[in-house]
């Protein structure tokens, strides 16, 4: 193997830290009780079509997308819908959800349960939208994107290349790894129905090389479909992000403020992938997921496939139990991952791990001067300066933080993580952005 | 219920801190304060003490009594500067004077700004200039090389091989006259010359700049820049009249090129913050002391180079940015 691809700008190489990448997926059982989150996905919140004491099965569409960006959200269990009513939510807000109480497990007969790979694609591009739009598909490497949305592309673009995303950049993860080694031929086919939808000839499935087996493994299966192309990657932080993996893969950069079908490219997660052959094929809507379970304190790190709904609590109790020195516990990976207020969480779709860290490793250091070194400069993988930016949202002068490009800004961390100040830079470009985004809606309203 | 800590990500950070930066540099001027120490002796012991042990007590002095807010002194800055100092005066200053450039580095350059990380100027910099210009004789009384394993013997003073050529010329000697007063590149290399106690060896300097590149302290752009200039500067007069002007090699070995090119030009306090505009600085830097080493009053100019090249640092952060992702060089972006 020559040089590996990569992306060209900064980059960090945090601690890989994958404990789990060996522990195969298991089926975590149906709990007592989901909490559905109205709130689900990038874009408008869902609208709840049941009401107290409806009896639902699993698969059936309890809320419909609220808006263009929006999702469908089918109950992930059967029962009774106990209560709709606002509960603390990975975000640590509290916000509308579907309580169901289970009661056996009961299926939509439209779905099929069983394991039969069916790579037969039946239905037509059109079709196939529609198919992933009812399904409730969105993105499931964490930005949660309606995943129908990115297959319509606007009118007078195309798209060239399907760029499938197996590069599970956050350290800890492992739930793509797994499933690329476990559902690797549904992934396959997953990845057919999406170019047909697409309309592409080519697809790349970009892994990092600390998968060597995932990419042995998909690289075999991909000599049997047509235009299918594993791209191993060098291990580097963000590259999972969608600009800069098309950047790695294909070279190309999509330009400030677009959206990579610009240069021609749709980019999806594995785990997608995967649902889309299940929504596409099996009539399956996207009710479960797998969640990695991990940390250095966790007796058995693990990966789950969990019903949507399932409460964070029971994940951590699988994964034999919240460790003595818990200090934090993580919706997601170390880098981009949310801090969780509460156990009760549910499992939504963009869940991709639930990481607990030890007391010793949870809070921050202390800040001191800014040196001006410059290293938050070097590895912005946007080519940003996150030492101005932090300082420009910190004074209030958000006019000069849009014209140095703040919202060009992925939130990737990398900045902070490699700040020897320990400058919360992040938190300060995360205000800026909020600020400047505020600003340019306004002007835009006008 | 349990307790979680809640904050933002990323929620993981790198082993980079302050002090291990500072401490890095440190461990990369061994090297160059051995080679001081080889060749003058207690002198220099007596310097670098008195400099390290004055810019702290400083630092704390401002801190505790002044400014009366957190005391930093061990977060190694101090330490750094403390330690520049020496290197950038003769080993025989008076010990009161050495104390007056702790003061002025710590007190003036860098706590009157608001302390690290907010001062224009390099400290240890302006320390060597307000030296220089105050007591001009003590600052260019360069004591000859001993090593010290010849024993303690009386210490000579003679000038530098930068002061040899600059009055040689300037009394209408050669080149090719001077060169028998001139060190070999032998000697400039191992530090075998004239100059200020940390600037002789050119060696040690280079071995502590590839330890701080390694570390990633530093990076290429500034160092090669500004001996890329003066080499280039230096070689086109050269080129043309060998005679009157002194060759690249001989600009690049002597005086405090190296330890400027490598140690102070390269704080990153005081430099640009792209790579881009790390080289326009270095260019500037290298420029400037060629023009001051070969039309200026002073046989060395880089000190006054590099504080010229701090004040224009802002402007340089201004005008040079980092390729922007998705912006193609030379195309106006408004979002």
């Amino acid at each position: 193997m020559g040089i590996l691809k990569t992306f060209a700008l900064g980059g960090v190489h945090p601690e890989e830290n994958k404990l789990s990448s060996h522990a195969a997926i298991e089926v975590l059982p149906v709990p007592k009780q989901v909490i559905v989150p109205l709130g689900q996905n990038l874009g408008a919140p869902s609208k709840a079509i049941v009401k107290k004491g409806d009896k639902v099965k699993v698969g059936q569409l309890i809320a419909e997308a609220g808006g263009f960006i929006s999702a469908n959200i089918h109950s992930p269990v059967s029962g009774t819908v106990l209560k709709i009513d606002p509960a603390i939510d990975s975000t640590g807000y509290r916000r509308p959800c579907v309580f169901i109480t289970v009661e056996g497990d009961e299926w939509d007969e439209n779905i099929d349960k069983t394991d039969t790979l069916k790579a037969e694609i039946a239905l037509t591009p059109e079709e196939i939208v529609n198919r992933i739009k009812s399904a409730g598909i969105v993105g499931l490497g964490g930005a949660t994107f309606p995943t129908s949305v990115k297959l319509m592309p606007p009118p007078g673009k195309t798209a060239e290349f399907l760029i499938i995303n197996g590069v599970e950049c956050e350290p800890y993860l492992t739930s793509d790894h797994r499933v690329m080694l476990e559902k690797g031929k549904e992934i396959m086919v997953g990845i057919q129905i999406l170019m047909k939808a697409l309309k592409v000839e080519k697809a790349f499935i970009g892994i990092e090389n600390n998968k060597k087996d995932a990419i042995a493994y998909l690289s075999e299966l991909s000599q049997s479909y047509q235009g299918i192309e594993v791209v191993p990657l060098k291990v580097q932080y963000p590259q999972g992000g969608e600009k800069q993996l098309i950047k790695a893969v294909v070279n190309r950069e999509v330009p400030s403020g677009k959206l990579p079908i610009e240069v021609g490219c749709v980019v999806q997660n594995v785990g997608t992938a995967l649902a889309v052959y299940e929504a596409v094929q099996k009539n399956k809507p996207l009710i479960e997921r797998v969640v990695t379970v991990t940390g250095k304190g966790v007796k058995k790190p693990s990966n789950f496939l969990v019903r949507i709904g399932t409460p964070v609590e029971q994940l951590i109790e699988a994964a034999e139990g919240l460790p003595e020195n818990t200090g934090k516990v993580i919706s997601g990976g170390p880098m981009m991952g949310k801090s969780l207020t509460s156990l009760d969480a549910p499992v939504v779709k963009g869940t991709s791990g639930i990481l607990i860290m030890e007391k010793e490793e949870s809070g921050r250091k202390t800040e001191s001067p800014c040196i001006r070194c410059s290293k938050c400069t070097y590895v912005c993988p946007m080519g940003l300066e996150p030492f101005l930016l932090s300082k420009a949202a910190k004074l209030g002068k958000f006019e000069m933080a849009e014209n140095e490009m703040i919202m060009d800004c992925i939130e990737c961390g990398s900045c902070q993580y490699t700040c020897p100040a320990n400058i919360p830079l992040l938190d300060y470009l995360r205000l800026g952005k909020l600020k400047v985004g505020q600003a340019i809606r306004n002007r835009n309203k006008k | 219920m349990n307790k979680f800590t809640i904050s933002g990500s990323p929620h993981v950070h790198g082993d980079e801190s302050t002090k291990k930066v500072m401490y890095g540099v440190v461990i990369a001027m061994i090297p160059a304060v051995l080679v001081g120490v080889y060749y003058f002796g207690l002198d220099a012991v007596r310097v670098l003490l008195l400099a390290v042990a004055a810019s702290l007590f400083f630092e704390w002095l401002i801190q505790k009594y002044l400014i009366k807010g957190s005391l930093t002194i061990n977060d190694g800055s101090a330490l750094v500067t403390g330690i520049l100092v020496a290197l950038n005066v003769p080993s025989n200053l008076p010990g009161w004077m050495v104390i007056i450039g702790a003061l002025v580095a710590i007190g003036m350059a860098k706590m009157s700004f608001g302390g690290l990380g907010k001062n224009v100027f390099n400290p240890a910099l302006v320390a060597r200039v307000f030296l220089l210009v105050s007591f001009p004789v003590q600052m260019t009384s360069w004591p000859k090389p001993m090593p010290i394993t010849d024993g303690l013997v009386d210490v000579i003073t003679g000038p530098t091989p930068l002061g040899i050529v600059k009055e040689g010329l300037g009394n209408g000697q050669t080149m090719s006259q001077l060169s028998t007063e001139l060190p070999s590149y032998t000697q400039d290399m191992v530090g075998n010359i004239g100059g200020s106690l940390g600037e002789v060896s050119a060696l040690a300097l280079i071995l502590g700049g590839v330890y701080m590149l390694w570390r990633k302290i530093i990076t290429w752009h500034i160092p090669v820049s500004v001996l890329a200039t003066v080499a280039i500067f230096s070689g086109i007069f050269w080129g043309f009249d060998p005679e009157h002007y002194a060759d690249p090699m001989f600009h690049m070995l002597t005086g405090g090129l190296m330890l400027g090119a490598i140690y102070m030009a390269t704080d990153m306090v005081t430099s640009p913050m792209t790579k881009s505009g790390q080289l326009v600085f270095g260019f500037g830097v290298g420029l400037l002391t060629i023009l001051i080493r070969m039309w200026g009053a002073y046989p060395e100019g880089v000190s006054f180079a590099i504080l010229i090249m701090n004040a224009v640092v802002p402007l340089i952060n201004k005008g040079f940015k980092p390729r922007r992702f998705g912006v193609k060089p030379g195309v106006e972006v408004k979002a």
